[in-house]
């Protein structure tokens, strides 16, 4: 997984509540084994008109926006699939945060397991972001700092965030939780040994 | 001290604290299914790990599978790779793969709980969020992402924070055309499409225990759609019936075992809930969904909702945006709204009772001439049982399609869709934008109900097809 550490550019306010992943990418295009070249495709159906030309009035597709690394969404975003390829779309697409009042449990953990960094602010800040980014038409970046866990608007506000230790840890040194894991292997079997010791019945029946 | 459910299986399942209320917890199951199942067996291989335990992990083709009468794997040509891909890396790993016309192939979440991988009081992970379904059973059953999957199959555990624990009792007796689809789609109307997020839940109450373990898996399928990743029902002598001799329940001394600790699973009755709900089962009507949220659902007699009467701006634009996706009049009535094609399956209603109950409101009758109508079966298994109760008959007299096993039109990753702009009722669990194929408009609801639904070529309310 890639560091995490800062970020500053462009907000794009998708101001939907809701917006699952589904949304942010079409199963068909997840019918291949492929982690890349998903970001043309991430919110197909928001950004193509049914002829498929670009719809003019989608977010991401309005100038100062094109290349924005940060989302602003409404409650509940990332909700539905467990499809990680949400995540891939989004990072395949420029976007490696995401600032929201809250989102989806599979999504979110999700996120953190590829390094985009899903914030969850009240839904009056995050308004406030939209607002302060449009005024300016997008020519006034927000920036990130996930080791002082502070959002700086584009007017110049610090705005602290919570996140969880563990998650920002992982994020900041960019670690793979399966080698961490591994470090736990001794009891991860010591465990099992106990368990077929007291719960026979879970193993005895799938047994090869 | 009185603990839930949830709290009894979690607890033992933990092998290490991880610090900021994180676990390190062992999964007892693991599904695989084709859209996710070969690349994670073979990422894992990549990455340099082996598959400690491959007789814990069950693979089955379901999400990009034909559902035509003589399909192959390959009559969808890009989910025969991916299905090469599963067969190959389940070959090289060990791990048991339910394949195609065999026995105990079908929706992972259908093969699961029939064959008795899926036990009360297991931990079962998946790589599909409707993995909640298995939690019916009374199992500790969620859905994870493509990384997390990487992570069990190659160490049998996942870091995990444990969840809040919300309950919800249905109390009283089902009105008339009231199904278990109603009850979760009612809740999820009253309590929003992230009540549940952050929570496991427990449905509990006098309706709980009155349904069946299919009824069960129903209620608990949904629980996703209200942002719970976790949805449980305490197994009961109705869950033990139901399991005693299938093919992956322990037999013997092994079962008299499982049986004692099964019973010593549900909540404690002094148990404290974090949120504790209660629904009247009294004020449950038949539901259907009317725009693109699962909690944007109504009685079948209700009217569609009028957005400028919604203070909410967020609220108001996707209700504006729905309606139009929907192409649907603010104010009226959902029922008689005209629609094209109907569906029957998913994990959410493939089973046999549900194809039961759909084909009892048709026998006899016919599906409206416009309307085209599909009924695709769970498994390889709820195939044949319904094929011996002359199911398939009722359903092919009626003018539905009798098809083969799968995900089909519940997510169009298979190369099935509904067309664009066609309207669909649907037994499934998303009524998402493009869910079903880009531009097709679903709207969610029990089997009885889309078997009316298929009668009168519009939305009916099905206690007017009394069976």
């Amino acid at each position: 997984m890639k560091k995490f550490t800062k970020l500053a550019g462009p907000a794009a306010p998708l101001m939907r509540a809701n917006v699952d992943t589904d949304l942010i990418i079409r199963i068909q295009r997840l019918v291949g084994t492929g982690r890349t070249g998903l970001g043309p495709y991430a919110f197909e159906n928001l950004r193509f008109l049914p002829d498929g030309s670009e719809n003019p009035d989608f977010v991401l597709n309005k100038a100062p926006y094109r290349e924005a690394p940060i989302l602003l969404a409404g409650a509940n975003f990332g909700c539905g699939s467990s499809r990680e390829g949400a995540v891939w779309a989004l990072m395949g697409a420029g976007i490696h945060c995401v600032i929201a009042p809250s989102f989806g449990d599979i999504f979110h953990n999700n996120c953190f397991q590829n390094g985009l960094l899903p914030i969850a602010l009240p839904e009056e800040v995050v308004k406030q972001i939209a607002a302060e980014t449009e005024a300016s038409q997008g020519a006034r970046h927000t920036a990130i700092d996930l080791v002082r866990q502070v959002v700086i608007t584009p007017e110049g506000a610090e705005i602290p965030f919570s996140i969880d230790a563990r998650k920002r840890d992982a994020m900041l040194e960019g670690l793979d939780d399966i080698a961490l894991t591994m470090r736990l292997k001794d009891q991860i079997e010591a465990w099992q040994k106990a368990d077929h010791a007291k719960r026979g019945w879970v193993w005895e029946s799938v047994k090869l | 001290m009185p603990a839930t459910l949830f709290d009894k299986i979690w607890d033992p399942h933990v092998i290490a604290d991880l610090g900021s209320g994180w676990s390190l917890l062992h999964c007892d199951r693991v599904l695989l299914h084709d859209l996710s199942g070969g690349r994670a067996l073979r990422e894992v291989g990549e990455a340099g790990y082996a598959v400690p335990h491959p007789e814990l992990a069950f693979a089955t083709p379901d999400h990009a599978v034909a559902t035509s009468p003589g399909r192959t794997a390959e009559t969808f040509p890009k989910g025969g790779e991916l299905i090469a891909g599963l067969r190959k890396r389940a070959a090289d790993t060990g791990v048991r793969l339910f394949d195609l016309g065999q026995d105990g192939n079908g929706i992972v979440h259908v093969m699961g709980p029939e064959l008795g991988i899926v036990l009360p009081g297991t931990t079962v992970v998946c790589g599909d969020s409707h993995t909640c379904t298995n939690g019916g059973l009374g199992a500790l059953a969620f859905g994870i992402g493509a990384s997390e999957l990487r992570h069990v199959l190659a160490t049998q555990t996942l870091p995990q924070k444990k969840p809040k624990r919300m309950r919800i009792r249905f109390e009283g007796a089902a009105p008339a055309g009231v199904t278990p689809k109603d009850m979760i789609l009612h809740a999820i109307g009253r309590f929003g499409t992230a009540a549940g997020t952050g929570y496991a839940v427990e449905y509990a109450g006098s309706a709980v225990r009155a349904l069946s373990v299919e009824g069960r898996l129903t209620l608990c399928n949904l629980s996703i759609e209200m942002g719970a990743k976790m949805g449980m029902v305490a197994p009961d002598d109705v869950t033990f019936e139901w399991l005693a001799g299938r093919r992956f329940a322990p037999k013997g001394a092994a079962w008299d075992a499982a049986l004692a600790h099964w019973r010593s699973l549900p909540s404690d009755a002094d148990a404290v809930f974090d949120s504790d709900l209660l629904i009247s089962m009294a004020d449950i009507a038949p539901q259907i969904t009317w725009g693109t949220s699962p909690e944007q659902v109504l009685p079948v007699t209700g009217h569609v909702p009028d957005p400028a009467s919604t203070p909410d701006p967020i609220r108001r634009a996707a209700y504006e945006a729905a309606l139009a996706y929907m192409g649907l009049t603010p104010g009226q009535p959902i029922a008689g709204t005209k629609i094209d094609w109907v569906f029957i399956g998913s994990c959410t209603n493939s089973r046999i009772e549900d194809l039961r109950a759909a084909a009892a409101v048709l026998r006899g009758r016919k599906v409206a001439p416009h309307v085209t109508a599909w009924v695709v079966p769970g498994s390889e298994r709820v195939k044949k049982e319904a094929e011996a109760e002359g199911l398939d008959a009722a359903f092919t007299a009626a003018g539905f399609e009798w098809r083969e096993p799968g995900c089909a039109l519940c997510v169009a990753a298979n190369g099935e869709a509904v067309p664009p702009g066609a309207r669909c009722v649907s037994t499934s669990n998303r009524n998402f934008v493009g869910r079903q194929g880009p531009g097709a408009r679903t709207h969610l609801a029990s089997p009885a109900m889309a078997a009316a639904a298929a009668l009168a070529g519009a939305i009916a309310d099905v206690r007017q097809f009394a069976a």
